[in-house]
């Protein structure tokens, strides 16, 4: 005979009605005109989503930071110092707040924003919830186009000499976005003055890190699906063919610009991008490719350059823009930005002359060098003119 | 995905790793450890492929969740003692999570590994994933809970009182300094390997028992990332110690980070679950119980000691003595009481204890109605205004306590209580390893040893001395801790939101003027300073006036 075992009494938390809900009572701060974070002015009428869960997280000792950043570097420094950039926005020059014994803690006839680095909003409004949306998607539509490819056994109809260029060229861009994504983005999400920038900067490396991901894995699949092709060629295109040495010489030295995220950030989004990036990808891939008989390549390619076109260069335009037209500083931006594109483009313009054989390549050429360097150049054109800027009247500047 | 098998796309994803041939990048960020000898693999095999789909699955959940909660109308059931203390959690958390993104190229600078900077960029996409995450979480308690105001005032908050900025070393000791330090001795290993658990892991269970699911929604789904981050910590932490010469420096940042993260995380996270609950069930954990459990057993014992046999010198006494700071001392209980005596100065309302809590209390720590009972029952007595003043003005046998300069949180072990002057200016500390970590640790020299990329204490670190003689209607105004009537505080020390019952600034006009006790100490002369300290140390537990000498 069974007998019935007796089930231990189960310990669980006692639910209870609270009616701690929204409009439960009336009270002081009880109505909706309460229900929002009122410790910023938003851009627009209405404030964002984005704006909510990115304005003034990271502090400011010019707004409410009473006590002050209490960490410093061995120099003296501390917290997100104003001047590792040499650009400046309206305000920055004001001594900070001093603050001491019986001083308070709310700088004297305070405003919000104390300096204008804090009206920059990212136009793409980039928070966790769209990243991870729109990164996921990107992923998913690389992976099924792939997939298609394989069930389509599209690779077969890649003629050999095409084979080679993606192997070796497709391959070696990867590199430039791997750099890009962790050693210039990254690298600066943490010196710009508000979370709105380094939350932009750092969605930025994330589109590079990804992309050179894509390539690569893409390369991978190639490796699977083509008998002959060679997934480390990438590697000697990249360290030895003399048309990427240009282009390598200019993304590295984007590394090791000396301390300043705005020239980082405008050399790489302003002057490379539209030069070199857009060159390769738009002028050369892009329009290649379909011809060489590959549908594949350019909708990997392609989500890069919606990444950057549609995006990244979105956010730079929001940042830089202003700069130019600031209330205090428009001049002294104008001369610092100026400079840069005379450091930054002949560099560019040389590097994507090294390029030029690419274009001789592959079997099909629908396009010359010639043709796409100047769709390149006008395009950088447009981007300089709207931010603001002049162009060089001098040749290949 | 394709049928490509991860270890397979993982190395090839190898096939990036620079070495510049034209120019090194500019190292901004610089450390004092060298990494002459080790390479190790990304032990984590993160493709960005699989985890952006995996990341989107992961928020899917959370926000169904979220939508969950409010349709089934969770708040007609959550605690406000719990939801109360969450306005004080959610206004430091975010700038922690974004402040380890922004550590992420410290490292990349330093460690001589490009396979693991592939795994501290996925972190550094975390990490302002969880910053977003957690502040949209409040923007949802602001919108649905019955009192908005702490959570609509949120960042000005956390950024001019004095509880944030308690709260803001766990984000800045993050960023600044010599960069294994910060990003990943402080940050990797002790912060994210051993106090995440019981800030995302117990806490979280807490809020479940006091009816807020949307938290733990939020924070298990944070938590499901550590792993990650916990992987990076340990790979260059081994590399760390591949170099001998490291092995001062990790001895010297392993006690500073433990003991800081002690000091400022159980200070919170221990008073959110002891003190921010309704649940007094016998059989739940206390934070002790947790603590062990956690800490003790899953971090010190489990992680940290088997890293003895590779040379890291372990702090074994710390971690005995924040044991006993807990067990003994009642760290989590004087922290408690401290709060509930500056309540006036903060941004949430802080419900008194009960019979039933004081039960709860009585059977977890024997002792604790003898310490602290007398004092909540003032506490209880003092919450509503009817002609007195805020308990902190009143006759409560408790001593306002001095502030430690290093960790911030006051002296309230008062025997404990060590005192240094430094660069002229009289300091107190509330244990002597805080003492240590700022004459000591973050100097530019260390046991003779040049350590030119440490970094340094800075700041206003005493909150009350920017309001000396203020009156506290004005302090309370010019921190904006004020409702929309313009009168009515924020912070309350109940939770009864019938207007005649809540405190307002004209009670506050009346009090006498807040005192700053490092302004003072520092006015006294030599011997008053020493009987000062001598009575100090003698006060307590719970706050209590030093016994007459005989």
């Amino acid at each position: 005979m069974t007998t019935t075992q007796e089930q231990p009494v189960r310990s669980v938390p006692t639910v209870s009605f609270t009616d701690a809900e929204a409009g439960a009572k009336v009270f002081p701060d009880s109505g909706a005109s309460a229900r929002r974070y009122n410790y910023f002015t938003p851009a627009k009428r209405k404030q964002t989503h984005y704006e909510d869960v990115t304005v003034e997280v990271q502090p400011d000792p010019r707004h409410y930071l009473a006590q002050g950043w209490l960490y410093g570097f061995a120099n003296g420094e501390a917290g997100y110092p104003l001047t590792w950039t040499t650009l400046k926005a309206w305000g920055v020059d004001k001594p900070e707040p001093q603050r001491g014994p019986g001083s308070g803690g709310l700088p004297k006839d305070f405003e919000w924003p104390a300096h204008g680095w804090h009206e920059f909003r990212d136009p793409n409004e980039e928070w966790e919830f769209t990243l991870y949306r729109y990164n996921a998607n990107v992923v998913r539509q690389l992976n099924q186009n792939i997939e298609n490819a394989r069930e389509a056994k599209a690779f077969e109809q890649w003629s050999p000499n095409w084979v080679r260029f993606v192997e070796r060229h497709i391959g070696a861009w990867m590199h430039i976005d791997h750099i890009l994504g962790l050693y210039v983005f990254a690298a600066c999400n943490r010196s710009a003055p508000t979370n709105m920038h380094n939350t932009a900067i750092a969605v930025n490396s994330m589109h590079k890190i990804r992309s050179a991901q894509d390539l690569a894995l893409y390369n991978l699949t190639l490796s699977e699906e083509i008998e002959d092709f060679d997934g480390r060629a990438h590697l000697d295109a990249w360290n030895n063919d003399g048309e990427w040495q240009g282009v390598r010489e200019v993304v590295e030295a984007l590394t090791a610009i000396d301390d300043d995220w705005g020239e980082s950030m405008f050399a790489t989004n302003v002057v490379f991008e539209p030069l070199l990036g857009e060159l390769f990808r738009s002028h050369m891939v892009q329009q290649f490719a379909a011809a060489n008989g590959d549908f594949v390549t350019p909708t990997i390619v392609g989500a890069t350059e919606y990444d950057y076109s549609q995006r990244d260069l979105r956010w730079t335009q929001a940042c830089f823009g202003p700069l130019t037209a600031d209330k205090e500083f428009a001049a002294h931006n104008v001369t610092i930005m100026q400079g840069w594109l005379s450091r930054w483009v002949p560099r560019c313009l040389e590097a994507a002359r090294t390029m030029e054989p690419l274009w001789s390549l592959p079997d099909m050429k629908p396009r010359t060098f010639e043709h796409a360097l100047d769709r390149a150049r006008n395009r950088f054109a447009g981007i300089v003119t709207e931010l603001g800027l002049e162009l060089s009247q001098e040749p290949d500047t | 995905m394709s049928r490509q098998s991860l270890a397979k796309a993982h190395q090839k994803i190898q096939e990036l790793s620079w070495e510049p041939q034209y120019h090194e990048p500019y190292m901004k960020y610089g450390t004092d450890y060298t990494f002459r000898k080790a390479a190790k693999k990304d032990p984590l095999k993160q493709v960005l492929r699989s985890y952006f789909p995996m990341q989107e699955e992961k928020d899917h959940r959370v926000y169904g969740a979220s939508d969950g909660a409010i349709r089934g109308n969770m708040f007609r059931q959550v605690q406000e003692r719990w939801l109360e203390w969450q306005k004080l959690f959610l206004s430091i958390i975010p700038l922690p999570e974004v402040s380890a993104a922004r550590s992420m190229p410290m490292l990349f600078h330093v460690v001589p590994n490009p396979e693991l900077h592939n795994g501290q960029a996925i972190q550094m996409i975390d990490e302002v994933r969880h910053s977003t995450i957690q502040q949209n979480l409040k923007r949802l308690y602001m919108n649905n809970y019955i009192d908005p105001a702490g959570f609509n005032n949120s960042l000005r908050n956390f950024h001019s009182d004095y509880c944030g900025t308690i709260g803001r070393q766990f984000a800045e000791g993050f960023i600044t300094g010599d960069a294994i330090t910060a990003a990943s001795i402080y940050l990797t290993i002790v912060a994210e390997t051993a106090f995440t658990n019981t800030l995302f892991v117990a806490m979280p269970a807490e809020a479940a028992a006091n009816g807020d699911y949307l938290l733990p929604t939020v924070f298990h789904s944070v938590q499901s990332d550590e792993s990650r981050h916990i992987s990076n910590g340990y790979a260059t932490l081994l590399m760390a110690l591949s170099d001998e010469d490291n092995r001062q420096l990790l001895e010297r940042d392993l006690r500073y980070a433990w003991w800081n993260n002690h000091r400022v995380v159980d200070a919170a996270i221990g008073t959110f679950i002891e003190y921010g609950t309704k649940d007094r069930r016998k059989d739940r954990e206390s934070y002790a119980e947790m603590w062990r459990r956690w800490i003790y057993d899953d971090y010190y014992r489990s992680y940290l000691v088997p890293l003895e046999k590779y040379g890291l010198v372990i702090p074994h006494d710390l971690i005995e003595e924040s044991w006993r700071q807990i067990w003994e001392e009642g760290y989590v209980h004087e922290v408690a009481q401290f709060f509930a005596t500056g309540w006036l100065a903060n941004y949430w309302r802080i419900d008194g204890m009960t019979d039933t809590d004081f039960e709860w209390f009585e059977y977890k720590y024997p002792g604790w109605y003898d310490k602290y009972g007398a004092w909540w029952e003032n506490y209880n007595r003092l919450a509503v205004p009817n002609g007195h003043n805020p308990i902190v003005f009143e006759d409560v046998d408790y001593v306002y306590p001095a502030r430690c300069w290093t960790c911030m949180v006051p002296c309230l072990v008062r025997k404990d209580m060590v005192t240094a002057e430094v660069d002229g200016v009289h300091k107190t500390y509330c244990h002597e390893v805080c003492r240590w970590t700022d004459v000591e640790a973050f100097r530019g020299t260390y046991q003779g040893r040049e350590t030119p990329n440490m970094g340094r204490l800075v700041g206003h670190r005493e909150w009350e001395t920017l309001y000396h003689g203020w009156n506290w209607a004005d302090l309370v105004s010019d921190m904006g801790m004020v409702r929309d009537d313009g009168k009515t505080m924020t912070a309350q020390p109940h939770l009864d939101l019938n207007p005649k019952k809540m405190w307002t600034l004209d009670h506050l006009r009346r009090c006498p003027p807040c005192g700053s006790p490092n302004v003072l100490f520092n006015e006294m002369d030599d011997a008053g300073r020493a009987a000062f300290i001598d009575d100090y140390r003698r006060q307590g537990p719970a706050g209590r006036p030093a016994p007459p000498t005989a």
